[in-house]
């Protein structure tokens, strides 16, 4: 059934013709009804339809311009996603985060390197192997999710991780979770890629944003499977490498200047 | 004495009348009724009143599915739409007071919640700066009117089948 869906939605959905019903139905939506044209633009894919392998979501993450002290991407997903900042918690060590702040260097060079590290959203996923109930998946625009209602919080996937992405919530929440965001105690979680907003159409994320809004740019977000994307062409001109690239696991975060 | 006999016959018949109407189980249970407040918003539900007490889980369940795994978020059986306007006014929330939407039912019915384990019992910002507010000003008026209307027990029997 699945496969059914999905694969006249592929040929439908094809890079070209996307651009090419784009710019047609753009010209004619101008000309027509505009005010409606906006809200397809907007939104991308109607409310009512499923999301597509047509989209692939990624982030493309400048290593270089990446500040030293500056975590404004932690703390702008950690108010978008409702998790108590680290530095709050009453059991740091225990605390989810859904992103982190790296500062490395380089003990024979003394080079040192700024990254956040999230979920690499991995085409071939390993939290999704070792899942035992289903639960870890893989939306079809790329997105690698955790579904609630069937994760145990077993944690099989956080020891799956290579990129130690994932974390348990250890605490009740009492009832202080965003309405966008559900969360809840003995699931497992982890960046979402703010797929809440890309359901409204933003089209971006929290972290991208405040890294744009902090003039350091580091973060690219966008949609990797189309070529007239920022991301796409940035992909196009820099050297990028995957964290861990031996593993094979068909990175959807990339990092420029590691 | 006769007569005398016959009076003693009704007395004891009332009295036995009185008996067994007290022990009607809908007036001694002492569980108290659960409270209906009227949505805030709009006039009426998504779907009739008696579909939406017997199958919200089932259109609420098929909509998750739907929402987690495909993106489709439209608003009709969404969770947070049923907040948005069921959200009790005193407390902001379905399920903070005993007496708040969902709860209210739910504990009548010895049928434990877990929505609200994960999810948000509170539309989205304060009540105050909520749209629906400012949209629905206008039927301050009915909601102090008709505010708590109690659900008779045939009513409730109804849903329990």
């Amino acid at each position: 059934m699945n496969d059914m869906k999905s694969m006249p939605d592929n040929t439908l959905n094809s890079p070209e013709r996307r651009r090419f019903i784009g710019t047609a139905t753009a010209a004619a939506g101008v000309a027509l009804i505009p005010g409606v044209m906006l809200f397809e633009v907007a939104h991308g894919r109607p409310e009512d339809q499923a999301v597509s392998s047509a989209v692939r979501w990624g982030m493309l993450i400048d290593a270089t311009r990446c500040a030293t002290g500056c975590d404004d991407c932690v703390s702008a997903c950690s108010t978008e996603n409702g998790w108590t900042p680290v530095a709050e918690s009453q059991h740091p060590r225990q605390a989810p985060q859904w992103i982190r702040k790296l500062e490395l260097q380089d003990p024979l060079t003394q080079k040192e390197t700024n990254l956040p590290m999230l979920c690499q959203h991995c085409g071939d996923a390993p939290c999704i192997d070792v899942c035992p109930t289903g639960a870890s998946f893989r939306r079809a625009d790329g997105i690698v999710l955790v579904n609630r209602h069937t994760c145990i919080g077993c944690r099989y996937c956080m020891m799956a991780c290579p990129y130690k992405a994932r974390s348990l919530v250890h605490e009740p929440l009492n009832d202080t979770q965003k309405p966008d965001v559900p969360r809840g105690v003995g699931c497992v979680e982890a960046c979402t890629f703010c797929v809440q907003k890309l359901d409204r159409g933003d089209g971006t994320t929290a972290c991208a944003e405040a890294c744009t809004a902090a003039g350091n740019d580091a973060i690219l977000f966008g949609d990797m499977n189309d070529p007239d994307s920022a991301i796409a062409k940035r992909l196009r001109e820099l050297p990028t490498k995957e964290v861990r690239a031996d593993l094979n696991l068909d990175l959807s975060v990339r990092y420029h200047g590691i | 004495m006769k007569r005398l006999l016959a009076l003693g016959a009704a007395i004891l018949t009332a009295a036995a009348l009185a008996w067994a109407g007290s022990d009607d189980p809908a007036k001694t249970s002492g569980v108290p009724k659960p409270v209906i407040t009227k949505a805030i918003k709009g006039e009426h539900c998504v779907e009739p009143n008696d579909f939406m007490r017997r199958n919200h889980m089932k259109v609420l369940l098929h909509q998750r599915d739907e929402t987690v795994l495909d993106g489709i978020r439209t608003k009709k059986y969404s969770l947070k739409e049923c907040i948005n306007c069921h959200a009790s006014e005193k407390t902001g929330s379905v399920a903070a007071s005993k007496d708040d939407f969902c709860v209210s039912c739910h504990s009548y019915a010895s049928v434990k919640i877990d929505c609200f384990d994960c999810h948000s019992t509170k539309p989205q910002g304060s009540m105050a700066m909520h749209p629906l507010n400012a949209e629905t000003a206008h039927y301050a008026h009915k909601l102090a009117a008709q505010a708590h209307s109690k659900v008779s027990a045939e009513e409730m029997a109804g849903i329990a089948q």
